[in-house]
C-alpha cells in the first residue's frame, strides 16, 4: 500500500514546546498536511499555547474545537484538560475521561486514534519530555505501517520520553530537530 | 495484519451497537466512534476478554454485566466547580436574572455522580435562590444517579475543590458544606432537597418540562453532529423564552440549527441565551 502522509501528530512534554517551535518555524503557511500537537502542561495551566506558537510560526495555530474538520495549513493544539481523538471523517472528538500516563491531554490517546483513523498515512513525532507518555501510541502507529520519528535523545532537553519510545519501538527513526524539519518539508514537496 | 484486525474490530462494534439497541434499548449509534473504540478496548482489557465475541456472550446473557459495561462506555469523570470561571459567570451574570422569577427550574443533563449538581446548589444557596429552585438532575446511567443522590465524594479531592470554589466566587468556608469521615466528604443533604433525580437518555427520550436554565456540560463531546442536533432540538423545546443554556468549555452551539435563536452571552464560558 502506498503511503501518503495525511496527518502529522506531534507529542511532547518537558522541553517539547521549544522543540516543536524549532521544527514548525520553517514550515510555509501553505503547508499541505494538517498538524496536531499534544503538549503536556501543568494540569490547570490555562495559559494559551496558541499565543506562544502564533508569533513564531507561519501556519495558522488554533486550539482544537470538537467536531472541527482537519484542514491543511493549520496546527491544532490540544486544549488543557481534554484528550484529543481523531475520527475517520477527519474531525476531532474531545474527551474528559481519566488521565492517562498522569496526563490529560495524553499523547497515547491522540496517537492511537490517529492510527485508527489514518492507518499507515499517519506521521508521528515524539519529542523531549520527562514522561513515558507517547511510546505506546508510537508503537501502535508503527504496527499499522505509519511513520514514527523520535527526537534524538542527545538533543532533547529531557531524554526520558525519547528513550522510552526507542526502547519500545525498535523501528522508529531517530532524528534531531533540523532533520525532522527537513523531513516534514520533503513531505510537502510533491 | 493489524489494519485488517482493526477493520474487523470496527465492524464488530457496529453490530454490537445495533444488538445492544435491540436487546437493551440503549442507542449508541450517534456516539463519536474514536472514544467508543477506546472505551471498548479498555473494557476488554479490564475484564480480560480476548474479543468482541467474548464480550457479546457476557453482555447478552447477563444484564448485570451490561450495567457494568454501560458505566465503562459512558465517561463519568467529573469534578466540583469544573472550570471555576464558568461557575463564577453563572453566579454573577445568570443568577441575578434567574432571581427575577418567583420559581426557578433548572435541568442538569448528564449530571454524572453529582459534583456539578452540588456545585450548582452551593451557588444557588449563596445567592439566596436555592429555596425557590427545583433542579432536575438526569443521566443515562442509573448507578451514577444513585451516587449523585448521596453526595459523598473523596475527601482527597477537597483541597482542589476548595481552591476551585473560591475561584468561583465562594462566599464562606467550603468545609461548612460537608462532614468528613473515613476518607469521604458527605455533602449537606439539604442542598439537594429540591432536586429530583431520574434516568433520561438524551439520545432517545423526549422533553419533559420547561426550564429557565439547562446545564449540559461535557456530554455532547461524545456525540456525533447528528445526535448533537437532536439534543439541541430537545433543549430548545425545553427552554423558556430568554432561558439559558450552558455547555462545556469546549462545546459550542455555533454549528447548530438552533443557533440563530440564541445569543452567546459569554463566549469563553459557553453560556447561551434563547432570544425568542
Ligand atoms: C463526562 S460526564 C460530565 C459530567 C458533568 N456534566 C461535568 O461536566 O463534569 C458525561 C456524563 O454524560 C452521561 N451521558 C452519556 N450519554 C448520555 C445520554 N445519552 N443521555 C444522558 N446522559 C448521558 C454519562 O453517563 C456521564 O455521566
Amino acid at each position: 500500500m502506498k503511503k501518503e502522509a495525511k496527518v502529522i501528530v506531534i507529542g511532547g512534554s518537558w522541553g517539547g514546546i521549544k522543540a516543536s517551535q524549532a521544527i514548525l518555524k520553517q514550515l510555509p503557511a501553505s503547508y499541505s498536511i494538517p498538524i496536531v500537537m499534544v503538549l503536556h502542561r501543568l494540569r490547570h495551566f490555562d495559559g494559551n499555547l496558541q499565543i506562544v506558537f502564533e508569533k513564531r510560526v507561519a501556519l495558522q495555530v488554533t486550539e482544537v474545537e470538537e467536531k472541527e474538520q482537519l484542514k491543511p495549513g493549520y496546527v491544532y493544539v490540544a486544549p488543557s484538560n481534554y484528550h484529543v481523538l481523531l475520527e475517520k471523517d477527519q474531525t476531532f472528538s474531545l474527551d474528559v475521561s481519566e488521565l492517562e500516563n498522569y496526563s490529560r491531554p495524553a499523547i497515547d490517546v491522540t496517537f492511537t486514534s490517529a492510527a485508527d483513523a489514518f492507518g499507515s498515512n499517519t506521521v508521528a513525532i515524539l519529542l523531549s519530555g520527562a514522561s513515558k507518555d507517547g511510546s505506546a501510541g508510537l508503537k501502535y502507529i508503527a504496527e499499522r505501517g505509519g511513520t514514527v520519528i523520535v527526537q534524538d535523545p542527545q538533543e532533547a532537553e529531557v531524554d526520558t520520553m525519547p528513550l522510552a519510545a526507542i526502547a519500545l519501538v525498535p523501528g522508529c527513526q531517530i532524528m534531531n530537530s533540523e532533520r525532522i524539519q527537513a523531513f516534514l518539508l520533503s513531505l510537502h514537496d510533491h | 495484519m493489524k489494519l485488517e484486525a482493526d477493520a474487523l474490530f470496527e465492524q464488530a462494534v457496529e453490530t454490537l451497537i445495533q444488538d445492544i439497541h435491540a436487546q437493551y434499548g440503549y442507542d449508541f449509534s450517534g456516539y463519536a466512534r474514536a472514544s467508543v473504540y477506546r472505551r471498548i478496548r479498555r473494557f476488554l482489557g479490564n475484564k480480560n476478554l480476548a474479543s468482541i465475541e467474548e464480550l457479546r456472550k457476557n453482555l447478552f446473557q447477563d444484564s448485570y454485566f451490561f450495567e457494568n459495561f454501560l458505566q465503562e462506555i459512558t465517561v463519568n469523570v467529573t469534578e466540583m466547580f469544573r472550570d471555576p470561571t464558568f461557575f463564577l459567570a453563572l453566579r454573577e451574570n445568570v443568577m441575578p436574572i434567574l432571581s427575577t422569577y418567583p420559581f426557578i427550574k433548572i435541568w442538569d443533563a448528564g449530571c454524572s455522580t453529582g459534583e456539578e449538581l452540588f456545585s450548582l446548589a452551593i451557588i444557588l444557596k449563596e445567592e439566596g435562590l436555592l429555596e425557590r429552585t427545583k433542579i432536575y438532575a438526569t443521566d443515562i446511567n442509573q448507578k451514577v444517579l444513585k451516587q449523585a443522590k448521596e453526595g459523598i465524594f473523596p475527601l482527597a479531592n477537597m483541597a482542589a475543590y476548595t481552591t476551585a470554589y473560591y475561584a468561583a466566587g465562594g462566599k464562606t468556608e467550603f468545609s461548612s458544606y460537608y462532614t468528613s469521615s473515613y476518607g469521604s466528604a458527605k455533602f449537606d443533604a439539604s442542598l439537594v432537597k429540591n432536586v429530583v433525580f431520574y434516568p433520561h437518555n438524551l439520545a432517545t427520550d423526549s422533553s419533559f418540562n420547561e426550564f429557565h436554565l439547562i446545564l449540559c456540560r461535557n456530554v455532547l463531546i461524545y456525540f456525533n453532529r447528528t445526535l448533537q442536533e437532536r439534543v439541541f432540538g430537545l433543549f430548545d423545546e425545553s427552554l423558556v423564552s430568554l432561558g439559558y443554556l450552558a455547555l462545556g468549555k469546549k462545546e459550542t452551539l455555533a454549528m447548530s440549527q438552533i443557533n440563530g435563536h440564541y445569543t452567546c452571552v459569554d463566549k469563553s464560558n459557553r453560556i447561551y441565551r434563547k432570544t425568542t
